[in-house]
């Protein structure tokens, strides 16, 4: 199942000149750019590992680019995203998030029901994935 | 900036060299160069070179034929006030110009930008100062300190490690230029020929002639909207001859503060002459706001060496006669 979190998560995985024109957008708004990393994509898991610092003053999107293909290097079977981060508020608040690399093998997420008293039921997801330690996530099968 | 790529050439088996150089701006940029910067024929020459270089590399690649980029770090050495930040500050807009940066901003930085204070604070600190220079041009001012020879625990060793790793694997993302004193720079690279051999352009800046820092002054007034008159212009010359001679003598940068210094004498002169003058006199520099300095008594002029700056200026003499 293909994980959909953040923008253009509905299109086609984006071509890596799309992702190096999107980074430009970002740059030219003087958005700071960074790149996190994680292989438990659970949607309320929101703050991923971050790759390297956030990078202020950046002026090219090949500064950008290239961390992103340093993360994917070490990273091959997580998600990786980029954040836009825009300061005009005096704080660092997300303006665009986008995920730019995921595990050749997404298996998805199972639904889980707990019975609780009375006849309530609460629901919540899984990660399949997530049985797994960390690490060992999403590597193949 | 289409106006390289825009030649149509394909796969032909001629092409028209002097059509690139008109499209491009080489000419233009060259010509810029040659009427804001006195004299420095090597640098010039150099920036010729490095032009007609890129523009053939261009036709080449259009041609079919393939190469690596050139590289293009830089090591600017030469005596104090010989313009070597001044070319630096040029360069990232001409290598922008000739297309080979892609943006042209210039990031300066000094050894404290590089070089952090406690271990593990090196490398993200340099890391994220070639960053910022990608796509530009990355000007490292007084490059010499970042070594330390005294202390083997220095942390410049590091930020020395790092900016070669860039050097030699970005190369296309950017240019790292060094600058600083001819000596010290000698001496730093005997201790680091790594890096010596990954800069290509070696550029030494020579001293200027007389002829030339006549020049430099003439350009400077201008620009300052003042004016030598013949007398002046005569007592500028004798002075520049006493001041050469002096130690401490810092080419065009010595010929600036004794602009300065002049224009204090001048806007003096017309303080206590007071009454109505026409407005040339505002722009003109007398004769007499020049031989007021201290050069032409044999003494060193307003002029002192750092470090022991505060304590001449505070004597009563260097009040008098600024």
């Amino acid at each position: 199942m293909r994980l959909t979190q953040g923008t253009f998560s509905f299109l086609p995985d984006l071509t890596d000149e799309q992702v190096e024109r999107q980074i430009q957008y970002c740059l030219n708004n003087g958005w700071s750019l960074g790149v996190e990393y994680t292989d438990d994509p659970h949607p309320r898991n929101s703050l991923w590992e971050m790759w390297n610092l956030p990078m202020f003053d950046v002026l090219d999107p090949k500064a950008v680019m290239h961390e992103v293909n340093a993360c994917r290097k070490a990273f091959p079977n997580h998600y990786i995203k980029v954040n836009a981060n825009n300061s005009t508020r005096g704080r660092e608040t997300v303006a665009l998030s986008f995920i730019v690399h995921r595990p050749a093998h997404e298996p998805g997420f199972r639904l889980e029901r707990q019975e609780t008293a009375g006849r309530t039921v609460r629901y919540t997801i899984h990660a399949y994935a997530a049985d797994r330690p960390s690490g060992a996530r999403y590597n193949g099968e | 900036m289409e106006s390289l790529t825009g030649v149509p050439l394909g796969v032909k088996d001629e092409v028209d060299v002097g059509a690139s150089v008109r499209q491009s701006l080489i000419d233009e940029t060259l010509r810029e160069l040659d009427a804001e910067l006195v004299g420095l024929k090597p640098v010039k020459l150099r920036i010729r070179q490095i032009a007609a270089l890129l523009l053939v590399e261009r036709l080449r690649e259009q041609a079919g034929l393939s190469a690596e980029p050139p590289s293009l770090h830089m090591c600017f050495t030469g005596n104090p006030g010989t313009g070597k930040t001044t070319v630096a500050l040029r360069m990232a807009k001409i290598l922008h110009r000739l297309e080979y940066v892609r943006r042209g901003h210039l990031v300066v930085a000094t050894r404290d930008d590089l070089v952090g204070q406690y271990v593990g604070h090196t490398a993200p600190k340099t890391k994220e100062v070639l960053q910022k220079a990608v796509g530009g041009v990355l000007f490292i001012d007084e490059a010499y300190y970042l070594y330390r020879a005294e202390n083997e625990r220095d942390y410049g060793q590091e930020a020395i490690e790092i900016l070669l790793q860039f050097m030699e694997n970005r190369r296309d993302d950017l240019v790292v230029i060094l600058a600083g004193y001819k000596d010290k720079m000698d001496r730093f690279f005997q201790s680091n020929p790594g890096l010596h051999s990954r800069i290509a352009h070696h550029i030494d800046f020579p001293d200027y002639s007389l002829e030339e820092l006549m020049d430099i002054a003439d350009l400077m007034m201008r620009r300052q909207m003042y004016a030598f008159d013949d007398e002046s212009r005569q007592a500028f010359r004798e002075y520049l001859v006493l001041r050469i001679r002096q130690a401490h003598f810092a080419n065009a940068r010595s010929v600036r503060n004794a602009i300065d210094r002049m224009r204090l004498r001048q806007a003096v002169r017309l303080v206590e002459q007071a009454g109505r003058i026409p407005k040339e006199e505002l722009a003109r520099i007398d004769a007499v706001d020049i031989r007021q300095s201290r050069v032409f008594q044999g003494r060193p002029d307003g002029e002192v060496p750092a470090g022991d700056g505060a304590a001449a200026q505070c004597t009563p003499e260097a009040k008098d006669s600024i």
